[in-house]
């Protein structure tokens, strides 16, 4: 017998993910979804973010790892509210993960809740956590092509760090060919080039950073 | 590799179908996989025959047809077939894309005893 059945494999995700959203909307909570490949720089942009934004913008942070606690150390010392999720061999967060470390923060104390996902530059961009939108670091260390070899987590985001542009002296890597090649694969990206080594471009990516957040508070 | 993930979201929802319909032996499966999905479909295939090892749907053929990516400008209501990943319209080289296919991951049909 044949049955015909249309339906999405990732349904049951996606409705968790929905009913994170819910709560996040009514706890006026801004949250996104920070992706990029291992060593980009996803916990660098977090340490300089907070320390930019915290007199202005009230933070949380959720750090995914397969394993180990040390980015979660990282955010801690920063006296922000961090919960270490690991995934145990999981290489991306899903909505569930997320719920699970509801009981740990008070959302009516925050702002803005950011989602430090695996280190893995495919399989995060296909699980929704409940985001209001996802952001991506590419390093220049890792080349021209990625946009095009790893499309699906370009198209998914709204905004795109370029990272490590200190490095550029050493490498043979463009950035306007980067750039490009991203906006092929995503016309709407809002990109970013930053180091979070020398802190060069970061004010224009916290300034943006701000606009996004629902309930910002004045400074 | 979140083929393994995929794969138990697949087995769950099959089962539950199995149940709808009281079926008790799984023969095959047929998705659909949007080119732009990041599956390996070798890896969901052999994911899918560890999960289902011992139980009754061990042993299903499962058919996996990619398809492509297709898109509609919303400027000048051209559909077409997205190549490269360009997102980009090639008659007005609008940048407004619905994607209308090749995104998503879906079962569409099962054979089932
Ligand atoms: N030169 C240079 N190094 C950087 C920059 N940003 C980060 N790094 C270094 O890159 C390494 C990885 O940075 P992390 O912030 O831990 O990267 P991550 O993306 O959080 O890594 P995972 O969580 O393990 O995936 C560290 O040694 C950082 O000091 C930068 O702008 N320039
Ligand atoms: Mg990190
Ligand atoms: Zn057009």
């Amino acid at each position: 017998m044949k049955i015909s059945v249309v339906k999405n494999i990732l349904e049951a995700n996606d409705r968790i993910a929905q009913e994170n959203r819910a709560i996040f909307d009514q706890k006026g909570l801004t949250v996104f979804n920070l992706m990029s490949s291992p060593g980009a720089g996803k916990t660098s942009l977090l340490e300089k973010t907070i320390d930019a934004l915290k007199d202005q913008v009230k933070l949380g942070v959720i750090e995914g790892d397969i394993q180990s606690s040390q980015d979660a150390e990282r955010i801690a010392q920063k006296g922000i509210p961090v919960v270490q999720i690991n995934t145990g061999g999981a290489c991306h967060l899903d909505g569930n993960m997320i719920r699970d470390t509801f009981k740990e923060f008070n959302f009516d104390d925050l702002d803005l809740l950011v989602v430090e996902n695996v280190g893995n530059l495919v399989c995060p961009a296909e699980f929704k956590v409940g985001e209001d939108f996802k952001a991506m670091i590419l390093s220049v260390t890792e080349g021209e092509d990625k946009p095009t070899k790893y499309p699906l987590m370009f198209h998914e985001s709204k905004v795109l760090i370029i990272n490590k542009i200190d490095l550029l002296p050493y490498l043979d890597v463009s950035l306007e060919t980067i750039k490009k090649e991203a906006l092929k694969v995503n016309p709407h990206l809002t990109i970013f080039e930053v180091s979070c080594k020398t802190g060069q471009g970061l004010d224009a990516w916290y300034d943006w950073l701000k606009e996004q957040v629902k309930t910002g508070r004045p400074a | 590799m979140h083929e393994m993930s995929i794969a138990q979201s697949l087995v769950d929802i099959l089962k539950e179908e199995m149940v709808k319909h009281d079926a008790r032996v799984l023969k095959s499966v047929r998705l659909h996989i949007g080119q732009l999905s990041a599956i390996v479909p070798e890896a969901l295939s052999f994911c899918f025959q560890v999960i289902t090892e011992g139980t009754e749907m061990e042993g299903a053929q499962l058919h996996m047809e990619i398809i492509p990516l297709k898109g509609i400008c919303k400027s000048c209501h051209n559909d077409f077939e997205i190549e490269d990943y360009a997102f980009e319209c090639p008659h007005c080289k609008g940048t407004d894309i619905e994607t209308v296919a090749g995104q998503d991951l879906a079962i569409v049909e099962m054979e089932v005893d």
